[in-house]
Order: structure tokens, then sequence, then C-alpha cells
């Protein structure tokens, strides 16, 4: 009688011990399972021996299961992932799949893969080759930009770093100017280091840039033009004045609706075709302007979203110390309405920097672009999964980087209590 | 004597409502003028009219010399010399309470960052809450908050000061605080006009009350005979109520 009793205070001290023995048990046999591929409990019948781990997993909850048990570790444990049957069985379902996918992740990634040679030939193992991303390392990051006038881009980008490493550790009054300098010089000095054709540097053709340089170009210039215009056109879409309320509206809805994909294709193909003759854009500088009057047009809801989320006292106010329009918004809405959608900027900053790939459709390749055409290469066949991998954690990393910069951007620009 | 604030035949609309009928009002500087009446009777649109924050449809409004017409620059340069106070404070959130009030006198009146802050100094000194100033306005109390609004409306060195119920979002023990400053200001000779229930404040500072009701002023006149001897039967049945 005294056995089957519920778990709780009272029995503590001998459901805990064999509780946590049997849930250690059945980890113990599936892990043993997974990694060693030996199955401890063989001796039992196949259907048994196959269930045996969630059985005495559950088991081994059930009895651990006990409330305002005194002991903190035991109840956290509880509360968060043993609150009831149903919760205990996908705590196990969890753990079990994630102990049964690290052997064969690992194998593809480390243990079977292959790191040394120079061709796909050298890659023997059954894992990850990632071979092919040494020896295309300098194509994506590069792009097809000629390998003796490389030193230009990595020049720009360490320039780009330094000058925002040292403003972390300037005084506020110097920051503005290294902001400034960042926000109108840079950039277009670094545009003409890039491509050259002064200074006796030798001109690079936009065509031929490309990789990962390619992406932080564009995401750079997108996100650096998309955020006034978009700023501009969320407060144009709340104008009181008609001409410029519908110039707005029709603008957001028109880049709004149309996929970018769509939109890249009309600025490299069909943009052209209207220009009168002889006059010439070029292709990155077309597909640039598209990129950031489409992302232009998502940033401006966003900052809408804002704009609206601010109460009407906040204006009242501004006006009654005998601010115009341009004052109040620069001085008392906008800082508070941005603030408020840093996650939302954050959003489609994001997205923007993961849209970069759909310039393929008019033949110009970043990262993305370069893996595709480096996989079709006839020497290097089978190589999507290793290419699409690196891609996916170059991407995620930028990605996560900006994530966690907009969150503490919100953290250092919180004045609530 | 000149006046500084004339309203003549003024009439507002919200929609087809009327919230302004045929409001005829003279301010002469330096008075203190209390508006009482029930609520919805248009004396927050009223005030809100003077500095434009309302427009008006029909009547003239004339402050400070200048009329209120569509005309935008006109507009600002009359709202930079009257303060308002508002019932909701309207601090900015994302601002020092000592930048809620030098930003306007920095940006506005272009005086130099420094001396804009001595008089936010010299302000917030005065309606004493000096010691806060480098705190945000969701640190202090509601009492602050709006004792922080005043002295950032002061900071314009406004002629005239437009009260919107400026405690009845306040906390009965706050009240005291705000109104000993609006009581101290009022005495060192500033033009106010002041939407207020409180009519203990009224009786100490006001020259002249104004009741009003659906929109019409149904009574204008000198405080203690105000008080003593309401000549129309709403303003009695109004104060009855509210004494």
């Amino acid at each position: 009688m005294n056995l089957i009793a519920k778990p709780s205070k009272d029995n503590i001290k001998t459901y805990v011990p064999i509780g946590l023995f049997l849930v250690s048990l059945s980890f113990l046999d599936v892990f043993v399972n997974a990694f060693f591929n030996f199955n401890l409990m063989g001796f039992l019948p196949s259907q048994l021996s196959y269930f045996l781990p969630l059985i005495l997993g559950y088991i081994g909850f059930y009895l651990i299961r006990i409330e305002f048990s005194g002991v903190r570790s035991l109840d956290i444990l509880n509360k968060n992932i043993n609150s009831n049957n149903f919760n205990a069985l996908l705590t196990l379902f969890t753990i079990f799949i994630i102990i049964k996918s690290i052997p064969p992740m690992l194998d593809w990634f480390i243990l079977e893969a292959n790191f040394v040679g120079n061709s796909k030939d050298d890659c023997t193992g059954d894992g990850a080759c990632w071979v092919f991303i040494k020896v295309w390392f300098n194509r994506f990051m590069y792009g097809l930009y000629p390998d003796a006038e490389q030193w230009r881009i990595n020049t720009a980008f360490l320039i780009l770093f330094a000058v925002v490493g040292v403003s972390f550790f300037v005084s506020e009054k110097l920051k503005k100017y290294f902001i400034l300098f960042l926000v109108f010089v840079f950039p277009f000095l670094g545009i003409k280091l890039i491509s050259g054709g002064s200074f006796g540097l030798e001109y690079v053709e936009s065509a031929a840039w490309g990789g990962l340089s390619l992406t932080f170009i564009i995401s750079a210039f997108a996100i650096l033009f998309c955020f006034p215009i978009g700023v501009i056109l969320a407060l144009g879409r709340r104008s009181s004045l008609p001409a410029i309320k519908y110039i707005s509206i029709g603008f957001i809805e028109l880049w709004r609706g149309v996929p970018l994909i769509t939109v890249l294709f009309m600025s490299a193909v069909m943009f052209p075709m209207f220009l009168p003759d002889g006059t010439f854009i070029d292709k990155l500088i077309r597909v640039l302007i598209a990129i950031t009057l489409f992302e232009a047009a998502y940033m401006a809801e966003v900052v809408r979203g804002g704009l609206q989320a601010l109460p009407k006292g906040q204006y009242e106010a501004a006006k009654s110390l005998g601010m115009g329009y341009w004052r109040m918004n620069a001085l008392i809405i906008l800082p508070q309405a941005l603030k408020l959608v840093i996650p939302g900027i954050a959003n489609t900053l994001l997205a923007l920097v993961k849209d970069t790939p759909l310039i393929f459709v008019v033949g110009l390749m970043e990262l993305a672009g370069m893996i595709g055409l480096a996989k079709t290469n006839p020497k290097w066949l089978g190589m999507a999964m290793e290419g699409y991998v690196f891609a996916g954690l170059v991407f995620w990393i930028i990605c996560y980087a900006m994530s966690r910069y907009s969150q503490n951007l919100e953290k250092k620009l919180s004045t609530e209590r | 004597m000149t006046k500084i604030i004339e309203l003549k035949n003024v009439n507002k609309w919200f929609d087809k409502f009327q919230v302004l009928k045929d409001i005829d009002l003279e301010v002469a500087p330096q008075e203190k003028i209390v508006i009482c009446g029930p609520s919805g009777s248009g004396k927050s649109t009223l005030i809100r009219c003077i500095n434009r924050l309302e427009e008006h449809q029909e009547g003239n409004i004339i402050v400070d010399g200048t009329e209120l017409a569509e005309n935008t620059k006109n507009i600002e340069k009359i709202r930079a010399e009257v303060g308002m106070v508002f019932q909701q404070f309207n601090l900015f959130p994302h601002l020092s309470i000592l930048d809620n009030c030098s930003l306007a006198p920095i940006w506005v009146k272009k005086l130099p960052k420094k001396q804009a802050e001595e008089i936010a100094m010299s302000n917030l000194k005065r309606v004493q809450i000096d010691d806060q100033a480098l705190k945000f306005p969701g640190q202090l109390s509601g009492g602050q908050q709006q004792r922080a609004a005043i002295a950032r409306a002061l900071c314009m060195e406004p002629k005239i000061m437009l009260f919107d119920e400026p405690t009845s979002a306040l906390d009965p023990e706050m009240i005291k605080e705000v109104l000993d400053v609006m009581v101290d200001l009022a005495k060192g000779g500033m033009t106010m006009i002041v939407v207020t229930h409180e009519m203990g404040f009224a009786k100490e500072v006001a020259d002249y009350m104004i009741f009003m009701d659906e929109g019409k002023i149904v009574e204008r006149a000198k405080t203690k005979e105000f008080f003593e001897n309401p000549k129309s039967e709403r303003t009695k049945l109004f104060l009855s109520q509210i004494l």
C-alpha cells in the first residue's frame, strides 16, 4: 500500500532517489544507443526495449513530481518541465531527440568531415567537404573582384571597423563627428575606393563585385537610405496636406504590393529602356535604388506604427511651446516614436539583409549567389549542402549581431524607471 | 487699458456639434481669470482656442495684438508667448526634466544652451524641484511632474499662462503643492486663465470668474460678487453642488 501511494512530502526520501535513478537510466540508455550504437536493454524483447526509456523516464518523472517539496531545485524542475504527465512526456521526447540527433550532426560537421586538400577528390569521408568552402573562400568574400585589388575592399572595411570601434571610446561630442563621417563621408569614400577609376586606382566595374563584401555594401547603403526615406514617407502619410498624404500612400502601397524580385528585374531590365539614348546608370546603383525604395515603404509603415502610438498630448505640448512642424517632429515626436519601434525597425533591416541574395535575378552575386555559382562548377558538383550551410551560418551571425545591437539600443534608450 | 486677449463673437463646431457659442471675452495684462462649469461646457476648448490648439470657425481671437488665423508663422510666435499647462502634464518622457525645460528656449528662442539651462534651473527652483532636474519624468510623482510642466512653460517667459484643469489628474495630497506654485505665480503678476474646479484657489487669486455652460458664457463677474451673489440660476445651482 505504502509503495503505490501518491508522491508527497512524506515519501520524498524514497521516491525522489528512485525517480531520479529511473530518469537517468532512461537518458543513459538513449545516450549509449545514440553514441555507441549499443542497446543496454538488448536482453529484453525488442518491442519493449524500444519503448523502455520512455516508460522508465515517465515513471521516474511521476515519482519526483512532488508539489511544494520544499527542495528549491526540485520545485523549479517540476514547475518548468514536469508539471503534468503530458509535459513529462514532451520533456522526454525533446531530450531524446536532442541526444539522438547530436551524433549524426557531429559526424557530418566535424568527425567525418574533410578539412584538408584542394579539390573535390580530397573529400573521401562521409561528412561535409569543407575543402569546398576553403578553396572558394576568396570568391565567397570578394566575388569576381580581381585578386590584386582586393586590398581596396579590405581597406574600406578596415576603416569602417576602426571608425566604429574608436567611436565607442570617444566623448559624446566627438562621437557626433564620427557619426556624421560614417553617414555622409564614408559611404562615398568607400565606394570610390572600391570602384576606383581615379587617384591612380584601377577601375573595377560593379559587375565584378560580389560575395560577402557585396552583401555588406548593398545592405549598408540600403539601410542608410531607406531609413530617412521611410521616416519622411511615414510623416507624409500622416500629413494634413492631401497632395503629400496621397503621394505617400500611393508610393507605399505600390512598393509594398510588388515582390522584390519583380522590382529588381524591372530596375535592371525594363528601367534602362525608358532612359533616353546614351544615358547609362550602373546596374548596381539601379539595384540599390530599387532595394532602398522597396524597404523604405516597409520602414514607413513601421515608423507610422510608432507615430500612432504616441499620445496626442505630446504633439500639443510641443506645439504649445511654439515648435513648428519640423522641430516638433525632430525633437519630440520622432525620438519617442522611433524608440518605440526599434524591434520593428530591426525586423525590417534583418529582412533587408536576408533579401540581398535576390539580386541574383539581375546577375549580381553576393554571398549566396557566389555559392550558387560555385556549386554548379563541374569540378565541384554536389556541394550545395556545404555551401548553403556556410551561407546560413554567415547570415545568422550578421543577423544575430544586428538583433543584439537593437536589443542593447532599446535598453540604453529606455527612460522608464 | 489695452487688452492682451480679445475674443469677439467666437463660434466653434466639432462636426455639427457647436462647442462654443458667441464667446466674447477680454483679458487685460496681469489679470487672473478662472473658468468653471460642468464638464462638456466648452471651457477647455475655449482656452485651447487661445493658443490655437483648436481652430475656431467664426469670430476673431486676438492675442497680444495678433489675430489668430490661417497664418502659421504668427501662430508659432503666439504659442511661444502663451504658456500652457495640461491636465495630463504632457512632459516629454524621453528627456530629463532639465532638457524638458531647456529644449524650447534653445530651439525656438535660439538661446545658447548654457543660458537656457540657467533659465531652466531658476524656474525649477521656483517650483521647488531643482533637485530633480536630472531625473526623467517617469521617476517623478504626479505633483512633481505638474510642477515641472509649469516650469517648462515658464522657461519660454510667456506673457500669458493657460491652465487646463492642472490638478484634475492628481492625488488630493499633491494638489496643494501645485496650487501653491500657481498662487505664487499669480502674485508675481502673470496673466493667467485657469480652468479648474478648485474654488478655494479661485477665491484666493481670481480677479474675474467665468461660468460656462453648453458652450456659452453664462456669467462673468468679479470673484467676490460671483461667489456671494451669483446672478443666474444655473450658476447658483452649480455653485451649490460644488461648494
